[in-house]
C-alpha cells in the first residue's frame, strides 16, 4: 500500500490554514467505498463485471447495431458455419434441357452381356454450381442404363457411393443433370453401368466441388441485385458473422434477440423475488414471535417443494398449455416459488441486527417499525441481499434454459438461448455451431455472475475489512 | 434422536400433503378440462369421460376423493396412454431413473471428495488451479449441454476405435449408464468440490489438527483420520437438496440418452397435459425427494452428535 514517493520542496510548505491542522489521517471510507475497492483489486471479479456491461450493451444495444431480422430465413444459407461474407455466381433460371443421348449407341444391349467396362469419359460440362451440376460420360458397350449415386464422403470401390440420385434405363443416354439440394462443398459422383436391370460391379467416380450459386430470380426476390445484372456476375450474399441456424436465419440476431429472453427473466425475476423475500424476512424477523413463526412455517413448505417439478406445473396453470409463448408465466412461477430463500436469510440477518444498540437507540427517539426497517435494517442486509441476487440470476438463467430444452419454456418462434440449446442438439453432430454458440452465451453469463458474486462476498464481507 | 426422527418424519408428512394440495390446486387452475383435447366430441360421451374420472363433481369432493385415494396408493389411470395406471408408468419407470441417480450421485460426492481433498492439500498450486477452472465450468455449464457433449464424445471416440466401446443411446446394460450418470453428476460433482475444498481448509486452522500434530501423529493420519471426516459434513448436508437437482437433471439426461426413466415419462406427459401422470408423478416425486432430505437429516445426526444433542 505504501509507495514512497520522492519529496520535494512543497511537502515542506507550512499549511496555509489554520482550520486542519490536527487533521492527520486520510479521509474515512463508506462501508461501501470501501467494498468497491476491495472489488476493484479482485481482477476476477472486475472481468465479470465488463463481461455483464458488454451483455448488457449486446442486449439492449446490439439490435441496433446488427439490424438482421432474426426471424427471416436465408435460404441459400442453411444451416452455414460461421464465415466471412460469401459470394454467389449468378446464374440463369433453370430450363429443362433434353436428355443427352448418343444417337450412334443402342438404347438396350444385344441379349444379357457377362460383364461391362467401367464408364469412361466422366467429366463435367460447364462450370458446377449450388444450382446445378452436369455430368457427361461415353456410353458403355452393352450398356442397358446407368446408375448415378452422390457421396459426401471418398468411397472405397463399390462401399460408401452414397445417395443414389438417378437410375438411367437406356444405355445411350450420356449425361445427368444433379439438382438436389447441392451446397458449396466436394461430392463424389459415381456412375455404374448397368444391363437395364441390374448394376454391374465396375464403378467410376469423379470428385466435383460446386460453387456457392443463385438464379437470376431468386437474387431478385432476396433484393441482392438489381435489374440489370447478368448472369454469370458474382453478387455478395447475406452476411452471417455466427452463422446460420437449420432454418436459415441468422445466428447473431437469434442470440441478441434470444438474450432479451433469457436475460430478462434471469433478471428481473430475481429482481422481484429478492425484494419480495426482502420485506417478507424483514417483516418476519423485525416482528418475531407467532408472527414469526406462522410466516416462516409458511416458507418452509414453499421451500420444500421441489422447485423444477412445481416450475413446470406453474407453468402448465399459468400459460395455459405448452407451446405458448410463456415469459410472463415463467416469471410468475419463479417469483412464485423462489421468495423463501432470501426471505429465510433476510430474517436471519434481521433477527442479529435488531438486538444491536443503534436500533434501540432509533426506537427511543421514536422510529416506527416501516421506519427501522426500511431506514437502518435493510440497509445494514444491503450487502447479503446483494450477493443472493447475484448468485439468483444464474440459476434464474438455469431454469430458463431447462424449461426451454424440455419443451416448456418460450415457444417458437421467440428463440432463448435455452430453447436454440433445444434447436441445436438435434443438428450437433452435422452442424454443432447451432448447439455451441447459446450454449456458449449461457455459460458466459453464468460464469460471470458466479464470479461476480464470489467477489462481492469476499468484498462485503466486513471480517475482511479489518485484515488491511 | 428417536424423537428427532419423528418430528422430521411428521413435518414431512406434512410437506407432502401440502405438495399434494397444491399441486391439486395448480392442475385445476388450467383453463379448460382436461377432455377438450378429445376427439369424443357428442355431450354424451364427453358426460361419460367425466364421470370415470369424477371430473363431474364438485371441487372438494374431487379433493377429498384425490386425497383418500393417494393416502391408499392410487394416482389414477392415464389420460393418454390407454388403460394404463400411474401407478405401473411409475413402477416400471422409476427404477430406471433411481439406478441412474444414484451411480450419479456416487459419482458426484466420490470425485467431490477427492478433487476437493486434491485442491485443499494443493492450495494455490497448479493441481488446485486446474481443478477449481474445471470446478466453474462445471457450475456454469447447463447440464444438457453436458448431456449432448458427452454424448457426442461417445460417437466420435466409437468412430475413432472403430467398435462401440459405450452405448451413444439407450438402456439396458451397465455400460449404458455410465456416460449418462457422469454426465448427471458433473454438475453437483463442480458444487461439491467446491464445498470441499473450502470445508477442507476451514479445518486445517481447527485447534484440533494443531493437537494432532503436537501428538506428533503422521500427516496421512491427520489428513484421513481428523481433517477429512470432519470437512465431510458440510458435504453430506447439501446431499439431500442435490439429491433433488439430480432427479430434475435426470428428465434432461433421459431425453438426450433416450433412457426409460420416469422423468422421460415426466415430461412427455406435460407436453401431452396428461393430468393424471403430471399429478402423479409429481406427487410421487416431491414425496421422494422430501423423505430423501429427512433420511440425509438422520444420517447427519448419526455421524455429528452435536445435532443429536439439539
Amino acid at each position: 500500500m505504501n509507495t514512497l514517493r520522492t519529496l520535494t520542496e512543497a511537502d515542506f510548505q507550512p499549511s496555509p490554514s489554520e482550520d486542519n491542522l490536527e487533521q492527520i489521517s486520510r479521509p474515512s471510507l463508506s462501508y461501501w467505498q470501501d467494498a468497491w475497492i476491495r472489488l476493484k483489486k479482485n481482477t476476477r471479479a472486475l472481468i465479470s463485471l465488463y463481461l455483464i456491461v458488454g451483455l448488457a450493451f449486446f442486449t439492449l444495444i446490439g439490435p441496433w447495431i446488427w439490424t438482421k431480422d432474426p426471424a427471416a430465413q436465408d435460404l441459400d444459407q442453411i444451416s452455414q458455419a460461421p464465415a466471412l461474407p460469401k459470394t454467389a455466381l449468378l446464374v440463369k433460371d433453370f430450363e429443362p434441357s433434353a436428355t443427352p443421348i448418343d444417337t450412334t449407341h443402342p438404347p438396350a444391349p444385344s441379349g444379357y452381356p457377362d460383364a461391362l467396362d467401367a464408364v469412361t469419359g466422366l467429366t463435367v460440362l460447364g462450370t458446377p454450381t449450388t444450382q446445378s451440376v452436369r455430368l457427361s460420360w461415353s456410353p458403355v458397350d452393352q450398356a442397358g442404363g446407368y446408375s448415378v449415386y452422390r457421396s459426401e464422403s471418398a468411397p472405397e470401390g463399390l462401399m460408401g457411393l452414397g445417395l443414389p440420385l438417378a437410375s438411367l434405363t437406356a444405355g445411350n443416354i450420356v449425361g445427368f443433370e444433379d439438382r438436389l439440394n447441392l451446397k458449396s462443398q466436394t461430392y463424389y459422383y459415381s456412375i455404374i453401368p448397368t444391363d437395364g436391370f441390374d448394376e454391374f460391379d465396375v464403378v467410376s467416380t469423379l470428385e466435383v466441388s460446386p460453387q456457392q450459386s443463385i438464379t437470376v430470380s431468386q437474387a431478385l426476390e432476396r433484393q441482392l441485385i438489381d435489374s440489370d445484372d447478368r448472369p454469370g456476375q458474382t453478387v455478395q450474399l447475406a452476411f452471417h458473422p455466427l452463422g446460420t441456424d437449420y432454418l436459415g436465419r441468422d445466428m447473431l440476431a437469434r442470440l441478441m434477440q434470444g438474450a432479451r429472453v433469457s436475460l430478462f427473466i434471469g433478471v428481473v425475476a430475481p429482481l422481484i423475488y429478492v425484494l419480495f423475500g426482502v420485506f417478507y424476512g424483514g417483516f418476519a424477523g423485525y416482528l418475531g414471535g407467532t408472527t414469526d413463526q406462522i410466516l416462516m412455517r409458511f416458507a418452509d413448505f414453499v421451500v420444500a417443494l421441489p422447485f423444477l417439478l412445481f416450475m413446470i406445473l406453474f407453468k402448465i396453470a399459468f400459460g395455459i398449455g405448452p407451446g405458448e409463448s410463456g415469459i410472463l408465466p415463467m416469471l410468475i412461477a419463479l417469483i412464485l416459488l423462489l421468495w423463501p430463500a432470501t426471505a429465510r436469510l433476510v430474517r436471519g440477518q434481521v433477527l442479529r441486527i435488531r438486538e444491536q444498540g443503534y436500533i434501540e437507540a432509533a426506537r427511543l427517539l421514536g422510529g416506527g417499525p416501516s421506519y427501522l426497517i426500511a431506514r437502518h435494517i435493510i440497509p445494514n442486509t444491503m450487502g447479503v441481499i446483494l450477493v443472493t441476487l447475484t448468485f439468483a440470476v444464474p440459476s434464474a438463467i438455469f431454469t430458463e434454459a431447462f424449461l426451454s430444452f424440455i419443451g416448456m419454456g418460450v415457444a417458437p418462434p421467440t428463440p432463448s438461448w435455452g430453447s436454440m440449446c433445444n434447436e441445436g442438439v438435434k443438428t450437433m453432430l452435422s452442424h454443432p455451431h447451432e448447439l455451441f454458440f447459446p450454449a456458449l452465451f449461457i455459460s458466459i453469463t453464468v460464469l460471470a455472475f458466479n464470479l461476480l458474486g464470489d467477489g462481492l462476498t469476499e468484498a462485503l464481507d466486513s471480517k475482511m475489512r479489518s485484515k488491511e | 434422536m428417536f424423537r428427532y426422527t419423528l418430528g422430521r418424519l411428521l413435518s414431512g408428512v406434512i410437506t407432502v400433503w401440502f405438495i399434494a394440495t397444491a399441486t391439486f390446486l395448480a392442475m385445476h387452475a388450467v383453463p379448460g378440462d382436461p377432455l377438450m383435447n378429445e376427439k369424443a366430441t357428442t355431450a354424451e360421451i364427453r358426460e361419460n369421460l367425466a364421470r370415470k374420472y369424477g371430473l363431474d363433481r364438485p371441487l372438494p369432493e374431487q379433493y377429498v376423493i384425490y386425497l383418500s385415494n393417494m393416502i391408499q396408493g392410487d394416482f389414477g389411470i392415464s389420460f393418454t396412454q390407454q388403460n394404463r395406471r400411474v401407478n405401473d408408468i411409475i413402477k416400471d419407470h422409476f427404477p430406471v431413473s433411481a439406478a441412474l441417480g444414484i451411480l450419479a450421485i456416487t459419482f458426484a460426492a466420490l470425485g467431490g471428495i477427492l478433487w476437493g481433498a486434491i485442491t485443499a492439500l494443493y492450495r494455490n498450486q497448479l493441481p488446485d488451479i486446474i481443478i477449481m477452472f474445471l470446478v466453474i465450468l462445471g457450475i456454469s455449464v447447463p447440464s444438457f449441454v453436458f448431456a449432448a457433449l458427452g454424448q457426442l464424445l461417445l460417437v466420435n471416440l466409437n468412430q475413432w476405435f472403430g467398435t462401440s466401446i459405450l452405448p451413444v443411446a439407450g438402456w439396458g446394460t451397465f455400460s449404458h449408464m455410465l456416460m449418462p450418470s457422469l454426465v448427471l453428476g458433473l454438475g453437483t460433482m463442480a458444487l461439491l468440490t467446491r464445498l470441499m475444498r473450502s470445508s477442507m481448509l476451514e479445518v486445517v486452522n481447527e485447534d484440533f489438527i494443531k493437537t494432532a500434530k503436537a501428538k506428533g501423529l503422521s500427516p496421512q493420519r491427520i489428513f484421513f483420520k481428523h481433517q477429512l471426516r470432519n470437512a465431510i459434513l458440510p458435504v453430506v448436508t447439501v446431499l439431500g437438496p442435490q439429491i433433488a437437482a439430480i432427479t430434475t437433471g435426470g428428465f434432461v439426461v433421459e431425453l438426450v440418452f433416450a433412457i426409460p426413466g420416469l422423468g422421460r415419462y415426466f415430461v412427455q406427459a406435460v407436453q401431452q397435459l396428461d393430468y393424471t401422470v403430471i399429478m402423479g408423478t409429481t406427487v410421487f416425486y416431491g414425496a421422494f425427494l422430501v423423505l430423501m432430505v429427512i433420511l440425509v437429516d438422520i444420517i447427519y445426526g448419526f455421524i455429528d452428535p452435536r445435532v443429536r444433542l439439539k
